[in-house]
């Protein structure tokens, strides 16, 4: 047996008796940075391939949600910081072993370029639009005439915003949870996959619908992979991971995890896409808002419990 | 130079003097702590061993609380001392996250704030404020680089223990048994 107390009497806030720094702000923020990364990828992807006919809404419709997550997200992550009005300090140094100075510039870069993404495909979508300055319109043409340089700059920022949520946390290895490189691919996958649900979602056309359908069953796939070699891992490690792995399989978010993440966000809706593959009647709704509601799921439930796993000593 | 610590947990009774002189000296807000006493029990009844631990942030040689600053706030200077520049802190708590220690809390005015091995009392040439105060002189400060210093004798003359070295932060604070 061996008990450590801290006998001076500290109660930090948010420090003791262990780690709660980080609430709701710092996931939901990586939900939807994952989200958004989703939503560019596959519009990026598709007009770089040249078969934007294949993916209508992916490129045009769903590419409406990727700024306003991205917002959203910017402005959760603005709540977290405790020296508010210093978050410009964020601009005046790169620090390149820093994950979270990677992800302010990525941030920085794509969120203006996602606003453009989305007004370039506005006529398009509302023909009575009206962009009242020349300048505009000028700026809209040259959007549309380099689309393909545009897509290719936006997949690599994707990927980098996507596959950084989770290396910001994998960079930690004060907390042993957090502490695997398979984070970042993890991240990215789920990521990914709550991507291309919400477009299976959005989509009016079937074809497209059955696309994304198929796209999503894989990467839960996928995920459900990276998960079990997580574990894997973590079993075969140190004692500290060993404990951390342990909070999810026994411990006390054991059934938040089980329930919640791997059931309801991955099991279910892949069970429903594979009905729907066999030519059942499925609505898209169904799984589509599990596999986000399960992405959330994951992302609050790791924040939470890594904070708790530490080392011993 | 290399600034470390050494504290004797042979010597160390918890009366927490050390604590007390640094929220003084460093006017660190009610209830937060620069440094802090930990009695670790280790053993089975009857056979239980007591350790008492003064402990505070390590200065590590590799500190991933640096590492991961995306402001550059959190910095090392001449020593090896690890300070964080208040007016470049923006309080998103990265590296209380990296701090395998938890030395490191957010501060009510909002930057993060931590032990300073009281460097403005060190820069002056004399010691930190829970060293100056400890009454068993269980604490021991100096620079490891001169063999000749206070902390260099211990070290060479006692065994010592570092806290989590398989963390890979290389800490500076050696804790004789």
């Amino acid at each position: 047996m061996n008990e450590e107390l801290i006998v001076s009497g500290r109660n930090i806030p948010g420090v003791d008796p262990h780690l709660t720094l980080w609430h709701w702000q710092i996931p939901l923020y990586l939900f939807l940075g994952g989200l958004a990364a989703g939503l560019i990828f596959f519009a990026s992807l598709y007009v770089i391939m040249g078969k934007e006919e294949k993916a209508p809404t992916a490129i045009k419709w769903a590419s409406f949600i990727t700024p306003i997550a991205l917002v959203i997200g910017l402005g959760a992550l603005f709540l977290d910081l405790r020296h508010k009005l210093f978050f410009w300090r964020l601009y005046t140094t790169i620090r390149l072993e820093s994950p979270m100075s990677w992800g302010a510039w990525t941030l920085l870069l794509v969120t203006p370029l996602s606003f453009i993404w989305s007004a370039s495909y506005l006529r398009e979508l509302v023909p009575s639009w009206d962009w009242k300055f020349k300048g505009l319109y000028d700026f809209e043409g040259w959007v549309r005439r380099n689309r393909k340089p545009f897509a290719w700059v936006m997949i690599v920022l994707s990927v980098i915003l996507g596959i950084y949520t989770g290396i910001l946390l994998s960079a930690f290895n004060a907390r042993p949870l957090w502490n695997t490189s398979i984070l970042g691919p993890l991240f990215l996958t789920s990521g990914l996959s709550t991507g291309a649900a919400t477009i299976m979602w959005l989509s009016k056309d079937h074809e497209e619908k059955k696309l994304f359908g198929r796209i999503d069953l894989l990467l839960i796939v996928i995920e459900v992979f990276f998960i079990v070699h997580m574990f894997m891992g973590f079993l075969a490690s140190t004692e500290v991971q060993q404990e951390a792995a342990s909070l999810f399989l026994g411990g006390e978010f054991t059934v938040a995890f089980w329930v919640f993440v791997m059931i309801l966000g991955l099991l279910v809706p892949a069970f429903l896409e594979v009905l729907e593959w066999l030519g059942y009647k499925v609505p898209a709704a169904v799984p589509a808002f599990l596999v986000l509601f399960g992405g959330l799921m994951f992302r609050l439930i790791m924040v939470e419990a890594g904070q708790i796993t530490r080392y011993l000593y | 130079m290399r600034y470390a610590m050494a504290i004797d947990t042979r010597k160390c009774v918890g009366c927490a003097d050390c604590v007390v002189a640094c929220q003084t000296e460093n006017n660190v807000p009610m209830g937060y702590a620069r440094d802090w006493i930990v009695e670790s029990v280790s053993g089975t009844y009857p056979k239980l061993e007591l350790e008492i631990r003064s402990e505070r942030c390590n200065h590590c040689e590799d500190a991933p609380c640096v590492r991961c600053c995306p402001t550059g706030a959190s910095h090392i200077v001449e020593g090896g001392i690890v300070l964080v520049e208040h007016d470049k802190c923006i309080g998103c708590g990265a590296c209380i996250e990296a701090c395998p220690y938890d030395a490191r809390y957010p501060h009510p005015d909002g930057y993060v704030d931590k032990c300073t091995f009281c460097v403005h009392r060190v820069e002056k040439g004399e010691n930190p404020a829970c060293v100056e105060v400890c009454p068993t002189h269980c604490l021991h400060f100096g620079d490891l680089d001169d063999p000749n210093s206070d902390v260099s004798k211990v070290v060479a003359e006692r065994k010592w223990k570092v806290l989590a070295p398989e963390a890979g932060t290389k800490p500076q604070l050696y804790f004789l048994l």
